[in-house]
């Protein structure tokens, strides 16, 4: 059995929320870079062109990307034969999270559902992350972590269809999805979508989706095709970099199918914003 | 597409001249304020009571800052999104101010309002938070303090860039730039 601190998760977890914040993918920047290149309207050229100077600056100033740092995200996968010594994996990354949200200036942004108050002061800075955990075979930690903020997550739905629906009512549902969002949730934007399992499997798959570098290709040829499809089909619908109109809406769709029940096909939608801030790490 | 640079507060001579689509780079005082913070202004005003701030020609922001860095007047400062505060917002028009900055798309009676009382609806860049913060050149919370990034606060801007959105004639860059670039 391999033990690790609880603070080096602390602190690994701190550095990934500190980093994310202010620096902006690599696979972000290249594809916005790209989609500047193709757009054919001028202003939202230059939209993309602000998002990419903004970028520069936030990285070499240290400042947050976005006034909205998000909800923190995390799929983490626990190998069974690991132990963390010290305190629980779950109160390692709430109280990494805190110090770097506290650290790199980030905004509080989470609030009591009712009465709306913020929980920096009570239940933690920008606390509780929400963590997904899984259990896997081997002596590591995996943590896949994204900063989610709202503007995208509010434009996100979901769908149980009948199976009749098929491919082409998965693909009119995406497109639907998008095309009501219009500009509001920041793009070009990514596209997380969840096929089948249960209601929630699928939820969760689309918001995991987001988590995949953009330019990675879907390792199933039939989800492969299926992405490059609904790409094309949201590229055609006109809304452009922040809405104001133009041919590069969608950086990348990703799917995530899975296993359904003969009588379900249950369709998740999650939108991620063109300030993709995500990472990956294993201790 | 017209490039204009403004100085708040503006007055309908301003805003009348500005068509969807021209850009602006705006200087002087704006005022912002986010859900929250406009229930409270427009309960001031439905009770006949005195704003924080001087409402005429006034520009609001729709943002909530994150904390400023030690020695900065305001950290990353982007755009929320605008159709959260489509039901106050008429009344801010309606009661002198000219102008609101925000991101997406506005209801039928925001629009409506911006005719009548010669209103703006600015759109900045959304995510682009480091760039828009670094053009405020001072901030301070003048009401709602425990609203934290929601509190209302008067803020500088220097060479703003923002782009008009919504003008006075009722049309709409994001129905305008959607049209012209869709493939049926």
């Amino acid at each position: 059995m391999r033990e690790i601190e609880f603070d080096d998760i602390v602190k690994a977890v701190r550095d990934i929320i500190v980093h994310c914040g202010t620096d902006l993918p690599q696979d972000t920047y290249d594809a916005l870079k790209e989609a500047m290149e193709k757009e054919k309207s001028p202003v939202s050229k230059e939209v993309i062109r602000q998002i990419l100077e903004n970028a520069d600056i936030a990285k070499e100033e240290k400042r947050p990307l976005c006034q909205d740092t998000g909800l923190a995200v995390f799929f983490v996968k626990v190998g069974e034969d690991v132990k963390v010594k010290g305190g629980l994996l779950k109160d390692a990354i709430n109280k990494g999270t805190e110090q770097g949200y506290k650290d790199a200036y980030l905004r509080a942004s989470t609030c009591e559902p009712f009465s709306r108050a913020n929980l920096k002061d009570t239940v933690g800075y920008n606390l509780p992350a929400i963590i997904h955990f899984d259990l896997v075979e081997g002596d590591k930690i995996d943590i896949e972590y994204a900063a989610k903020g709202g503007g995208s997550e509010n434009v996100s739905r979901a769908k149980v269809f009948p199976p009749a629906a098929g491919k082409e009512g998965i693909i009119n549902y995406v497109k639907e999805v998008i095309s009501d969002a219009g500009g509001n949730p920041c793009p070009p934007i990514t596209v997380g979508v969840g096929i089948g399992g249960t209601f929630e499997k699928a939820v969760i798959s689309s918001k995991h989706a987001l988590f995949r570098d953009i330019g990675s290709k879907n390792p199933d040829p039939e989800l492969d095709e299926m992405e490059q499809t609904i790409l094309e089909e949201i590229n055609k619908l006109g809304i452009g970099a922040m809405g104001m109109g133009g041919t590069k809406t969608a950086l990348a769709v990703h799917i995530e199918a899975n296993p359904c029940h003969i009588a379900s096909l249950p369709v998740s939608v999650n939108v991620q914003c063109h300030s993709s801030r995500h990472t990956h790490i294993t201790i | 597409m017209a490039q204009y640079t403004l100085t708040t507060p503006l007055t309908s001579e301003d805003t009348k001249k500005l068509k969807a689509g021209d850009t602006v780079l705006l200087n002087g005082v704006i005022y912002t304020a986010r859900d929250a913070a406009h229930k409270r202004l427009v309960e001031l005003i439905e009770k006949g009571e005195e704003l924080p701030f001087d409402i005429k020609g006034s520009v609001i922001y729709f943002v909530g800052p994150t904390p400023p860095k030690p020695g900065d007047p305001i950290g990353s400062a982007g755009p929320t999104t605008s159709y959260r505060m489509d039901s106050y917002s008429p009344t801010m028009l309606k009661h002198g101010s000219k102008g609101m900055i925000g991101k997406g798309k506005r209801s039928q009676e925001v629009k409506d309002a911006c005719i009548k009382y010669d209103g703006i609806y600015f759109g900045a860049t959304g995510g682009a938070g480091a760039l828009l913060g670094k053009k405020i050149t001072s901030a301070e919370v003048i009401a709602y303090p425990e609203l934290g990034p929601e509190a209302v606060r008067k803020i500088t801007v220097k060479d703003f860039p923002v782009t008009v959105i919504n003008d006075t004639y009722g049309n709409d860059l994001y129905e305008m730039g959607r049209k012209e670039y869709e493939v049926k």
